[in-house]
């Protein structure tokens, strides 16, 4: 399995060096960064001096060894806006994302593995109907939408839950509930799927002819192998959701790394829209690397491999 | 041999067992009203050609059918249980432990995600209260007698990591944890590379001997049937068309379609050297819809105006036969009556 | 002896629908597809026909007249879904809102459908190293989160129209290259495609003629898959503010200028919500449905 895991490693790392230049380049797109940073009053003297300050006069290259070389060392620069180190800003309102990534995506499975199983038991039955038109809906669902009726409900009609804010645990339950729902259709179509392949594969009738019960052939046969493909899928979820997690914090004022994107993009603080995006994607490529080494470990015929 | 037990009472009795499935296009009469017994230490081998129903019988047996199948039958006994009237958690009592079932493939009968050990373990845990030590010992031992060798390293190894003959012989093993009284195979070899056939299929026979377990074997090779039979039970487009002892039926084959099968097959004496090995013109019907007569008058040479109506039962337990010919057309063949 | 009857029941045989029956039958027993199908349509006319069909100018304000409630909450048929905080017609600002929805969703999903088909059927039929390096550019896509850049790239250039559909259409070609690659490996396989490439017809040929034609099922699937994703995207972003800019009549962009005052007005954001939420889903239905009734071996 070692060497899976090496030549995995080595991929991730290809991948983590592509994207850092890309979001790196993001800053060149307008043309000029100094003249965008100075802001459409500003003079040619200003724009000059902003060139100079910021180092935008050297190649391009140049500037990206540079700044891939701080970012290595955790320096990501100084936010334009807050004036302050981007690392610490970010580290700072990172603690809240992951909370709500670590939720939503522990919602997610919580809800979409059993209905998919359920759903997978009974194909056609009322359940999975009612599996199935939750996933197509939950598709649809735009979430920033969600959100708002959510808060219109729980939050300001019904005062059960606190509208915004990041300050009790109850202030995570309806940012979780929409960021769940988001990952909830693919996991549950998924799990469906799997358990219906694997229940109609041999060996699910050997586990029966054993005189093995149904809830032992559902769960230690079954699911066991069902669940593999989860598992990668929840860790690509649990990606996408981080990124996902502008429109949620936003919504309900959670200030976390995704808020923190949303108002650096909106006052053009690139220095940390590009850390930003960075650790977004390290936090993909550090997931997926993850649900790999974790799905060879749980198939035997890659483990031994 | 078999004289002497029809006295005795059968372990497994079969009357008028009937599968239908419901399709989109009408009911599909898989099979229809077959009828036989097998007695303690005995092998029945079931004979014929694909779709005939013979994988259907079997799981039939087993209470392991599709939900969408419906059984039904006169009789469907095993050792005085009605297993048409038995609870589920009878059926599970008895699956494993006292009937066991062998599939036709090695590869993907296993579980992937667990040791040869684990699995073997559970399947004796699942019927005996014994420790998990005391279970591992018992997989040993049947692996060694299944002809495995280093049997307690295999038992942490995992399906993929073993060919498909050593796994059709982990799974012999595995049906044989709880000493059950009947075993059914269903094309136990026919997965299998065809020198590991002849092994597996004789360490089958030798081991059901052995234990003195009755078996269900079924087979397309007559071959086989010849060599380790008891009883033959022949399938046509889901009715047993012949049944009776091996001898009986290979030296004197009532029906017209179990005629064309030994035909199809070199027999060594009967079979001259350069002869042309008989086929069966035609096509199987379809079982679809209202099924009247006889299904093999679709391909028989002796077919007649009555083959359409009911056709009876012939000749004298334990050799029958369904024909509406008295001696199922022998004579036209010009074979000795 | 032998009975010559030429019409046996247990013979006849069944004779079987032609394939279009059969795709005809299927599309009819498909409720999801025709729904989805049905609601499609209907707002892609409602669309097209947007300058007919408007009561108002979408753009007109009327300080006097703002926030009318819709005719079903007490309003008048004047303004037949009322009028928002600057006092333009509610029902009119929806109607042109089909028309920048569809029209972002449908080039966006043909800007990524080209890309990743292009990719997709590269590395499916020549493998080894264009295989290679298409996964990796998948991985790459795949690991840049999308909102973020998207936001992010829209805010550089600035929300226009045309900004919005390249950014989305140059992100979203991840699923056709996926979904394209693995379909053309399976269909490299088959033996008319050998056959093809045995009489020596050239590479452009036999991707044409021999390999689209077999992945062009799971092609149409993918492209109403993506339409509905970007559809969606575009109305996060315009929510976010930057994505498309006012007074451009977009969803969600209305959700989000409703938002202020949804307390008091939850139908400002309820409306053009459950509008986009239909179209999403109508969207998705007849994606779903066209695999169900494609696919070779579809339960019934
Ligand atoms: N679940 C099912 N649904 C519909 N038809 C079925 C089902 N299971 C079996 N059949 C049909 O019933 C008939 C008998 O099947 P069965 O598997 O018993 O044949 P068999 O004699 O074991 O054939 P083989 O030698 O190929 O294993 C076949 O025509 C098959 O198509
Ligand atoms: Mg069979």
């Amino acid at each position: 399995m070692l060497p899976f895991i090496l030549k995995r490693l080595g991929l991730a790392g290809l991948v983590a060096f592509t994207v850092s230049f890309i979001s790196f380049s993001l800053l060149f797109l307008s043309g000029d960064p100094a003249a965008a940073l100075a802001g459409e009053t500003a003079s040619g003297e200003d724009i000059e001096a902003i060139r100079r300050l910021y180092g935008f006069d050297r190649p391009m290259l140049v500037q990206y060894g540079e700044w891939l070389f701080q970012a290595l060392r955790g320096n990501f620069g100084e936010s334009y806006y807050f004036k302050l180190p981007v690392s610490s800003l970010i580290a700072d309102r990172l603690s809240v994302t992951m909370t709500l990534g670590v939720c939503g995506i522990t919602f997610a499975l919580l809800t979409a593995v059993p209905l998919g199983v359920a759903a997978a038991i009974r194909p056609n039955s009322i359940i999975d109907r009612v599996a199935l038109f939750l996933s197509v809906a939950g598709q649809a669902m735009p979430s920033f939408w969600f959100g708002l009726i959510l808060i219109v409900l729980f939050g300001i009609k019904l005062r059960w839950l606190p509208p915004s804010g990041a300050s009790t645990w109850q202030h995570f339950i309806m940012p979780t509930i929409v960021l769940g729902y988001y990952a909830m259709p693919a996991i549950m179509r998924l799990t469906r799927a799997g358990m219906l392949e694997v229940l109609n594969s041999d060996y699910i009738r050997t586990a029966r002819a054993k005189g093995a019960g149904e809830g032992r052939v559902l769960f230690k046969h079954a699911l066991r192998n069902a669940i593999i493909p989860v598992v990668s899928l929840a860790a690509v979820q649990m990606g996408f959701m981080l990124g996902g997690s502008i429109v949620v914090e936003s919504i309900f004022a959670l200030h976390g790394a995704g808020y923190l994107a949303w108002e650096s993009i909106a006052r053009n603080d690139l220095p940390t829209v590009q850390a930003l995006i960075l650790i977004f994607s390290m936090f993909y490529i550090i997931f997926t690397f993850l649900a790999d080494v974790l799905n060879a470990w749980l198939d035997p015929r890659m483990r031994s491999s | 041999m078999s004289h002497i037990q029809d006295t005795v009472k059968p372990l497994l009795s079969v009357r008028g067992l009937t599968l239908d499935i419901p399709l989109a296009s009408g009911t599909l009469h898989a099979v229809r009203g077959i009828d036989f017994d097998l007695h303690k230490g005995e092998t029945l081998c079931i004979v014929g050609e694909s779709g005939s129903g013979k994988s259907l019988t079997s799981l039939a047996v087993m209470g392991l059918l599709e939900k969408n199948i419906r059984r039904s039958a006169e009789q469907l006994n095993f050792d005085g249980i009605d297993l048409i009237g038995a609870s589920k958690r009878q059926m599970r009592g008895l699956r494993g432990d006292r009937i066991a079932m062998i599939f036709q493939e090695p590869m993907t009968s296993l579980n992937p995600a667990y040791t040869i050990g684990d699995q073997l373990v559970e399947a004796l845990r699942l019927h005996r209260k014994v420790s998990r030590e005391k279970a591992r010992e018992r997989a040993i031992e049947l692996l060694e007698k299944v002809g495995i060798t280093a049997a307690a390293s295999r038992l942490s190894q995992y399906p993929h990591q073993l060919s498909g003959g050593l796994r059709q012989r982990v799974v012999i093993a595995m049906a044989l944890m709880c000493e059950p009284e009947l075993i059914i195979a269903d094309e136990p070899t026919t997965a299998l590379d065809v020198t590991i056939q002849a092994q597996i299929l004789s360490l089958l026979v030798e081991l059901t001997k052995e234990m003195d377990v009755a078996m269900i074997l079924i087979t397309h090779d007559l071959g086989v049937v010849a060599r380790v039979a008891d009883k033959v039970g022949v399938m046509y487009a889901g009715e047993l068309v012949e049944t009776g002892p091996a001898t009986d039926v290979f030296g004197k084959p009532m029906h017209p379609y179990t005629r064309g099968l030994l035909h199809c097959i070199p027999q060594p004496g009967k079979t001259k050297r350069g002869e042309k090995l008989g086929t069966i013109p035609g096509i199987v019907p379809s079982l679809i819809g209202d099924v009247q007569g006889c299904a093999f008058r679709t391909r028989c040479p002796h077919v007649v105006e009555a083959c359409r109506g009911d056709i009876p039962e012939r000749g004298q337990p334990p050799h029958e036969f369904l024909c509406v010919h008295a001696d199922g057309a022998r004579a036209a063949e010009g074979e000795p009556a | 002896m032998a009975l010559q009857e030429p019409i046996d029941p247990l013979l006849e045989e069944i004779s079987g629908p032609t394939p279009r029956q059969i795709l005809r039958k299927r599309v009819q027993g498909h409720m999801g597809l025709l729904f989805g199908a049905g609601v499609v349509l209907v707002l892609l006319v409602i669309a097209i026909l947007a300058p007919v069909l408007a009561p108002h100018d979408p753009y007109l304000q009327d300080l006097a007249n703002r926030m009318v409630k819709p005719v079903f909450m007490g309003g008048t048929w004047e303004h037949p879904l009322g009028t928002d905080h600057l006092g333009r017609d509610y029902l009119s600002r929806l109607i042109y809102g089909a028309r920048v929805s569809l029209l972002i969703g449908s080039v966006a999903a043909l800007i990524s459908g080209v890309i990743g088909t292009a990719m997709g059927v590269a590395a499916g039929y020549f493998g080894g190293r264009v295989d290679a390096v298409v996964t990796f550019l998948i991985n790459v896509r795949l690991a840049m989160p999308v909102v973020l850049v998207a936001l992010a790239v829209v805010a550089i250039l600035g929300g226009s129209l045309q900004v919005v559909i390249a950014v989305l259409g140059l992100l979203l070609w991840d699923r056709f290259a996926v979904v394209m690659r693995a379909s053309t490996l399976q269909v490299r396989r088959r033996e008319y495609v050998s056959a093809a490439q045995a009489i020596g017809a050239s590479t452009p040929r036999v991707i044409l003629s021999e390999i689209m034609p077999n992945i062009v099922n799971n092609l149409i699937v993918i492209v109403t898959l993506e339409m509905a994703h970007a559809i969606l995207l575009e109305a996060a972003l315009s929510f976010l503010g930057l994505g498309v800019q006012p007074p451009t009549p977009s969803w969600g962009l209305m959700v989000s200028e409703g938002k202020n005052m949804m307390l008091f007005e939850p139908w400002l954001v309820l409306i053009p919500g459950v509008v986009l939420f239909v179209l999403v889903l109508a969207i998705n239905l007849m994606g779903d449905g066209l695999r169900d009734v494609t696919a070779p071996d579809s339960r019934s």
